[in-house]
C-alpha cells in the first residue's frame, strides 16, 4: 500500500476513534499521542474491534499493544501492513 | 529472590514481632472493636511503636524499604488477629505506595515521607464519590488551583478511618473544566479541611475501619497535588498494590478461621484418640482452598516485585498483568467466604455463637465485605473486556 493509500485510511480511523475512543479527537494531528490525549488502554479494546470490523482485518497478538495505538499514524501503518 | 536476601534475617525477626503484637494487642481488642464499631486505637498505636506505618517507605527516607512480598506477609499476619486493624494497615500502605512511586519528584512529598517515618503518620483515601459509586476512573468533584493555593470539595460516602487519619488522599478532576477521567490525587491534611458527616458506619463487617461518609471541604498548597496523573497512579500502583494487600489480609482472616476449626477438631479428637473425627475431613478441605488462596497472593506479590525491579512502570498496565491482578481479587474474595463458611460448619453451633471461643461470626461478617470493595462484578466486566483481545502467550 502506498503512502497515499495509507492517507485514505485516516478519515475512517478518525471516525472509529470518535465513536469508540471516549476522548475528544477533533483537534488531533496524525502524529499526536492518543494516550496523552485521553485514550485509555481499556478503550483501545473497543477501538480495535471497531477497526477490525471496518477494515475487515484481524490484529494478531504482536500488534495488540500501546505501540500500535499510539497515534492515528501508527494505527494506519498497522492496518496497511495487515491489509497488504 | 536474591534482591532481599540481605534483609531476610531481619524480616523474620520483624515478622515474629508482628505476631507478638497481633497476639498481645490486636487479638485482645478485636471483639470489642467489632462490637462497638470503634477505631482500633490500641492496634494502630502498637503498629506505630513498631514503626510499621513506614515499612514500605524507602530506606533513604528512614523507612524499612520492604518489598511487596514482605508487606503482604505483614498484612497476612495482622489479618490473623483483627480483620479491621489489618484492613486499616493495608489501606494506609496503599496510599503510602502511591506517594512513594508517583511523587518523589516533588520536594513537598519527599519531606512528607520523612515526616511519615518520624511521626508514623496515618493516611486514608477518598476515591469513592457520591454519584460515581465504585467507578475509580471518573470524578465529579474538581480541585481548583489559584496561585499557589487549592480548593476542593468532595462528597465521599465511604472514607475508612477518615476521622482518625492525619492525611487523606482525595481523587478529583484536575481542574473545574477537566473531563471526568482527567484526575489527580490531592493530599488533604488534618486542620486544613472541614468534614460534614454524610453517613455512619454501622455495617455487617470490617466495623473497626470506621468508614463513615463525609463531605470534605479542603484548602491547602498546590504542592499537595501529586504530580503524576491519577490514571498512572491507579494502573501502575494502586490497582495491583490494593489487590495484593487485600488478598493477603483476607488470607490472614481465613487462616484464623481455619485455626479455630483446627482447635475445635482437635478437642473432638481428644475424646476418641486413635479415631480421626469426621470433621477433620472438612478441615482438610478448608486447608486445601486456603493453600490455593495464599499461593495466589504470594505469586502476584512476587510478580509485582519483579516488575517493579525493571523500573519501567508501564509494565503494570499491560493487559496480562491487569487480568491476573483482577483474578486475584475475584478469587481471593470468594475463597475467603468459602473457607470461613467451611470453618463455621466444622465448629458447628460453637462457631455460630457470638460468645463462644470458637466463634466464626466476625470472620464471616468481615468476609462478605471483600467482594464489595470495588465490586466484583465491575472487576469481572473489566476482565471480560480485556479477554476479548488478550491471550496468554
Ligand atoms: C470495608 C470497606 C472499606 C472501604 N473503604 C473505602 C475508603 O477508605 N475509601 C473509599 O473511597 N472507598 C472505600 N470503600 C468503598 C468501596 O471500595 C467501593 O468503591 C464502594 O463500596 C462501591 O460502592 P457501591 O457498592 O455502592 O457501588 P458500585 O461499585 O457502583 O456497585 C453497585 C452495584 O452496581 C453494579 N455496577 C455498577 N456499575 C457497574 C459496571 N460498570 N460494571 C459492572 N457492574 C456495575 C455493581 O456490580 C453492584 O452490583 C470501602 C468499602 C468497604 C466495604
Amino acid at each position: 500500500m502506498s503512502e497515499n493509500e495509507r492517507k485514505t485510511l485516516v478519515p475512517d480511523i478518525r471516525e472509529v476513534l470518535a465513536q469508540h475512543g471516549r476522548f475528544p479527537v477533533e483537534n488531533l494531528t496524525e502524529a499526536d499521542d492518543l494516550y496523552n490525549a485521553g485514550l485509555t488502554s481499556l478503550a483501545t479494546v473497543a477501538v480495535m474491534l471497531a477497526l477490525e470490523d471496518k477494515f475487515n482485518v484481524e490484529f494478531p497478538d504482536n500488534l495488540i499493544g500501546r505501540r500500535t495505538f499510539k497515534s492515528i499514524e501508527s494505527i494506519a501503518e498497522a492496518i496497511t501492513k495487515l491489509a497488504a | 529472590m536474591s534482591t532481599f536476601c540481605s534483609t531476610e534475617v531481619d524480616f523474620d525477626e520483624l515478622l515474629k514481632g508482628v505476631h507478638v503484637l497481633g497476639k498481645s494487642v490486636l487479638r485482645v481488642h478485636a471483639a470489642d472493636v467489632d462490637k462497638k464499631a470503634r477505631f482500633p486505637t490500641e492496634s494502630i498505636n502498637a503498629m506505630r511503636e513498631a514503626r510499621l506505618l513506614s515499612a514500605y517507605v524507602p530506606e533513604e527516607y528512614g523507612g524499612m524499604g520492604l518489598n511487596m512480598v514482605q508487606i503482604a506477609k505483614i498484612c497476612e499476619t495482622l489479618g490473623q488477629y483483627c480483620g479491621s486493624s489489618a484492613m486499616i494497615y493495608a489501606m494506609h500502605k496503599i496510599q503510602v505506595a502511591c506517594v512513594v512511586h508517583h511523587a518523589q519528584q516533588s520536594e513537598f512529598f519527599c519531606d512528607y515521607l520523612r515526616r511519615l517515618v518520624e511521626e508514623q503518620r496515618l493516611m486514608a483515601s477518598a476515591t469513592t464519590e457520591i454519584g460515581t459509586g465504585g467507578d475509580l476512573r471518573s470524578s465529579i468533584c474538581a480541585v481548583e488551583v489559584t496561585g499557589d493555593e487549592f480548593k476542593l470539595n468532595k462528597k465521599a460516602p465511604v472514607i475508612s478511618y477518615g476521622e482518625y487519619a492525619d492525611e487523606i488522599l482525595v481523587t478529583c478532576r484536575s481542574a473545574p473544566n477537566a473531563p471526568a477521567n482527567e484526575q489527580v490525587q490531592v493530599m488533604v491534611r488534618k486542620g486544613e479541611y472541614t468534614a460534614v458527616p454524610l453517613s455512619t458506619w454501622d455495617t455487617m463487617g470490617f466495623r473497626g475501619t470506621c468508614s463513615s461518609g463525609f463531605e470534605l471541604t479542603a484548602t491547602g498548597s498546590a504542592a499537595q497535588i501529586i504530580p503524576q496523573p491519577f490514571n498512572e497512579i491507579l494502573g501502575q500502583t494502586m490497582h495491583p498494590y490494593s489487590h495484593i494487600v487485600w488478598g493477603a489480609l483476607w488470607s490472614g482472616i481465613a487462616m484464623d478461621a481455619v485455626n479455630q476449626a483446627r482447635a475445635f477438631v482437635r478437642a473432638e479428637a481428644r475424646k476418641t484418640p486413635g479415631e480421626t473425627p469426621i470433621s477433620a475431613i472438612r478441615l482438610g478441605e478448608a486447608d486445601q482452598v486456603l493453600q490455593v488462596m495464599r499461593h495466589n497472593v504470594a505469586a502476584l506479590a512476587r510478580e509485582y516485585d519483579e516488575l517493579r525491579s525493571r523500573e519501567c512502570p508501564e509494565v503494570f498496565e499491560e493487559f496480562g498483568f491487569s487480568i491476573r491482578t483482577n483474578n486475584l481479587k475475584l478469587s481471593s474474595s470468594q475463597q475467603l467466604v468459602d473457607i470461613v463458611g467451611r470453618a463455621m460448619l466444622i465448629c458447628g453451633i460453637s462457631g455460630y455463637r457470638n460468645d463462644s471461643k470458637f466463634s466464626i461470626a466476625r470472620h464471616l461478617r468481615d468476609a462478605y465485605g471483600a467482594a464489595l470493595m470495588v465490586n466484583n462484578d465491575r472487576i469481572l466486566k473489566l476482565n471480560a473486556t480485556m479477554l476479548l483481545v488478550h491471550k496468554e502467550g
